[in-house]
Parts: structure tokens; sequence; C-alpha cells
């Protein structure tokens, strides 16, 4: 698989592994098509994202997708963190091998189900943000 | 580098790269040409065809050329039937240069049977007998296995074959050069070689055909191969295949031993050494001496190639051809594992290079990375939280 020099670092270096006890939303999504599944917890204060971490079953590209999804999500606003969509990610690893897209689709797809969770939790509507679809 | 992957392709062995040399310079006539030149080039070709012969229990005018196993295997297939249509058997876990072959012809109207097999990837010699039809016109089950290594009964599935009159085609790609093979006694119509599996060059292998055998050409030109296989010969391929295989049935003996002994030791440390694994395949001699396959539960088998690539450590999931997609191994759901399981497979495939200290180099890199790969898995979390 030719992956870019990015995306091998964030596999092999995976930013944000592990889990958030308190977390404020949770979002577990899997992949029908590979089986593989992703697992994101963040941490949100007065609507700003504190912190993300994640757990991983899949190939180095959902690795490394979840690793810079949870990078980039961390300091914005719930609104802004919507803006992280598959694209973005694929983007901030400087792309990936066209076999491996839909990799980048399960870390938009936590992402967004974690964000749904918190939601939920609060009672809150987030403008733009659609429910995961059932597994 | 640490090359454990023997059962996708293996490096050339010196002796047939110095029989292919002058067959690059002093002697590149066209065998089929009719000066004194090309007599000396026809000449080695068939002393090639007489080597490859010997070391399966075949006659020389039963071996043909071919670009390697995978047209060997679409040939034997394709050309023993015809436009009858009919029944045609072959197993569940086949090399893609096989099933992919009976999947294209299903969808020409043949029916197909797919003999299922054990936990261990073994197909009942009894299944076969169930399935065979009046109409059965061919049966093709693969000799080993090439991702968990498994030998078929091919002496029990032959003799099966040869009572009804069914002509028998193995694909070999995997057995040649590693086990003692004598197509007689096995009672085999049809075999694939592939050189490049037992230290001879890629693009070239063979099909045995056993005299009598009604087996229509697939390609179609020149009068080479006794007029049954049409293009100029690969005659450096051809060269190095049987300087190869001679070597490799040379050094039988010593290396079944030495390798199936490096097999199980790796099979054991890993089994002993590392968490949640799990051997797939048979055990001891219904095992190719060189292959290991090990399911990683939690830790998926893509991720955890990318991460012993990185250690410059060449190891496979399943087959090489089917990692791009990322699918479960269709021989390992043959044998029942469940998906998620298949996902975890890695093998890893010894050969006459390998030592006993690649197999503890091996080690050293595979216990730390399996213990970080595993802290990183959500499914291994899962798996804690219900057991607690
Ligand atoms: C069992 C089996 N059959 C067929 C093949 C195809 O052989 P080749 O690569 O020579 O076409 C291979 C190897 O790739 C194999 O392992
Ligand atoms: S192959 Fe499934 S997430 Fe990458």
């Amino acid at each position: 698989m030719d992956y870019s020099e990015k995306v091998i670092d964030h596999f092999m270096n995976p930013r944000n592994v592990g889990e958030i006890e308190d977390a404020s939303g949770v979002g577990t999504v899997g992949n029908a098509s590979c089986g593989d599944i992703m697992r994101v917890f963040l941490k949100i204060e007065n609507d700003i994202i504190i912190d993300a971490k994640f757990k991983t079953f899949g190939c180095g590209a959902a690795v490394a997708t979840s690793s810079i999804a949870t990078e980039l999500v961390k300091g914005k606003t719930v609104t802004e963190a919507l803006t992280i969509t598959n694209k973005a990610v694929t983007e901030a690893l400087d792309g990936l091998p066209a076999p491996k897209r839909h990799c980048s689709v399960l870390a938009e797809e936590a992402l967004h189900s974690a964000l749904w969770d918190y939601a939920q939790k609060n009672g809150l509507t987030i403008e733009g943000l659609e429910p995961p679809k059932e597994e | 580098m640490l090359y454990l992957d023997n059962a996708a392709t293996t490096p050339l062995h010196p002796k047939a790269l110095e029989a292919m040399m002058p067959y690059f310079t002093e002697f590149f006539a066209n065998p089929s040409s009719v000066y004194a030149p090309a007599q000396k080039v026809r000449a080695a070709v068939g002393e090639a065809r007489q080597s490859i012969a010997d070391a399966i229990g075949a006659e020389r005018d039963e071996i043909f050329f071919t670009s390697g196993g995978t047209e060997a295997d679409n040939w034997a297939i394709k050309g023993v039937l015809d436009s009858r249509g009919g029944h045609i058997i072959t197993s569940s876990v086949e090399h893609h240069g096989v099933l992919y072959v009976f999947e294209h012809l299903k969808k020409q109207g043949f029916e197909v049977t797919y003999l299922p097999v054990d936990t261990e990837g073994l197909v009942d010699p009894a299944s076969l007998e169930e399935a065979i039809r009046p109409d059965t016109r061919l049966i093709s089950v693969i000799f080993a296995n090439n991702e968990v290594g498994s030998i078929q009964p091919i002496k029990e599935l032959g003799a099966i074959a040869n009572q009804h009159g069914i002509p028998f085609h193995t694909d070999a790609v995997q057995a040649v050069g590693h086990l003692p093979i004598d197509v007689k006694a096995l009672g085999i119509d049809m075999l694939a070689l592939s050189a490049h599996k037992f230290y001879g060059p890629k693009g070239i292998g063979a099909l045995y055909v056993k005299r009598g055998t009604k087996l229509a050409p697939v390609l179609h030109g020149g009068a080479q191969e006794n007029n049954r296989r049409a293009g100029t010969e690969n005659v450096t391929g051809i060269i190095g295949m049987a300087a190869a295989l001679r070597a490799s049935l040379d050094e039988m003996p010593g290396e079944f031993t030495r390798v199936s002994a490096l097999r199980d030791r790796l099979i054991n440390e890993i089994l002993e050494k590392i968490p949640h694994t799990k051997l797939n395949g048979a055990t001891g001699e219904k095992r190719l001496p060189g292959n290991v396959n090990i399911s990683f539960s939690f830790i998926e088998g893509e991720l955890f190639l990318s991460h012993l690539s990185m250690n410059d450590c060449c190891v496979s999931t399943g087959s090489a051809c089917s990692s791009n997609a990322h699918e479960p191994s269709h021989v390992l759901m043959a044998m029942g594992l469940d998906s998620v399981l298949a996902n975890c497979a890695i093998r890893f495939s010894l050969g006459r290079v390998n030592t006993e200290a690649d197999i503890t180099n091996l080690m050293s890199i595979l216990q730390p990375t399996a213990e970080k790969l595993l802290k990183q898995s959500v499914l291994y979390d899962m798996h804690l939280k219900n057991k607690r």
C-alpha cells in the first residue's frame, strides 16, 4: 500500500489513542464492507472540544484518519467540528490511496456520532448534524 | 530485511541464475529456427523438459511450458471443457487462479460444486464421491493451500476421480519443489506448477498433462509445445526453472526437516508468548513445511502488516492478490473462522534462506508490536468489558 509519509507517521505513532473516562460524547461506528470499527471520545466544555481520544480496529488508514481527526477537532467549537469531513481528513494526511478512501469516511462518522451523543445527552440540537446511521 | 513471504515468491537460486546467464547472451537463438545455434537452444529446452518431468514422475512429452501457475490452471480447466457444458467440481480453498476461472465458467452456464473443508482446511474425500454426477466433466483441487499450507489428500481424491473416469487437475504451485510428488502414484491427470515458488524465475511455469488427456489449446498460434501452446519459448525462464527444481529436489531431504522445525518453533513461540493468538490450518505432516498462519485476535491484519513492514519485516495477510481489498480470506471463512478473526490473520512463509536467527529477530519485533496494537484496539476493550 502506497501511503503518504503523513499517513505512515499517524499510524505508526497515532496521537490521542485511549479513552476519556468522563467523556461528554462517545461515538462508535463500524464499516460494513471491511468490518472495521472506530470509537471516538470527546470532552466538551462551554461548547469547546477540549479533548479527544480514540480506539479503532482497522487498517493503517483507519488509525491515521482517526489520529488526525482527533488532532483537528481539539480546540474547535461543536459547530466548527462539523467542518472536519472525510475530505478534510484526507487532505490533512496528504491524500489516501484509492481503496482507502472509505476509511476516512469512518473517521468522519465516528466524530459525528460522538457529537450526536453529546447533543442527545444535553438536549441540544446541532445545526447540520445528522443522526448516526443504524448499524 | 527479514523476508518471510516465500509463499508469495522466492529469491532466485544461485544455481538457476548461473544456468540462465548464457541464454541471455551467447545462446539467444529462437529454438524453432533451423540453424545450428538454434539446435543447441532446442536441446537445452528439451533437457529442461526432461528435468521437470523427472521431478514429478512424468514423461518428457507430458510437460508443457506456460507463463506461470495462473496460465497452467486456466489452460487445464478451460482446455478439458467443451460446449456441452456440464458439472465441474473444485474446493472452497482454491487460489484465485482456479477459483475465478470456476466463477467465470459458472457465468458461462457450467454448474459448480465447491467442496467444503474442515477446520484445518482439508477436503473430505467422501464429499467428492458424493458430489460426482453423470455429467461431471472436471475435478480440480489445490495440492497445498497458499494461505494456510494445508496439504490435501490428493491420492484419495485422485483415486476417486480416476474410478469415475473424470479428469483430475491439481494446482500444485505451492507444493512442487517443497514436497515429494509422483503424478502417476497420485492419479493426477493435470498438474500446474510455477517456478518462482521454488527459487526459479517469475513468469514461467508448466502444466503436466497425462498422455491421453483430451486438452484443447487455449493459446493458438505457432507450433510450439507440440502444437498445444503457441508462442516462442521463454528460454531463460525454462532453463532457470529446471535448474531451480533440480536444486530444490537435491536440497529437499535436508530442507524439509530444517524448515519444518523452524515453522514449528515459530508457531510455538507465537502461541506461547503472544496472548490471544490462534493457529490457522493443520499441524505436522498435513502442513507445508514453510507455512505459519496465525490470527492475532483484536488486531486488524493489515495494520499489523503495515507495522511489520515499517520494521523491515516482509510478511503477508492471506494472499498477496487480495491485500488491497481487505476482505476476509475465502479460505479462512471456508474453514469456519468468523470474519473478524479472518481479518486478523497473518501469514509467515519460510524458505531456504531463513534461519533460526530470523525467528529470533521476528519474535523480537512481533511481541512488542502485538502488545502495542492490542492497547489501541477497540475490539480488545470490548472484549475486556464483556469479561468483567
Ligand atoms: C496456489 C497458487 N496457485 C497459483 C498461483 C499463481 O501462480 P503464478 O504467480 O505463477 O501465476 C499461486 C501464486 O501466486 C499460488 O500460490
Ligand atoms: S479498510 Fe476498513 S477502515 Fe480501512
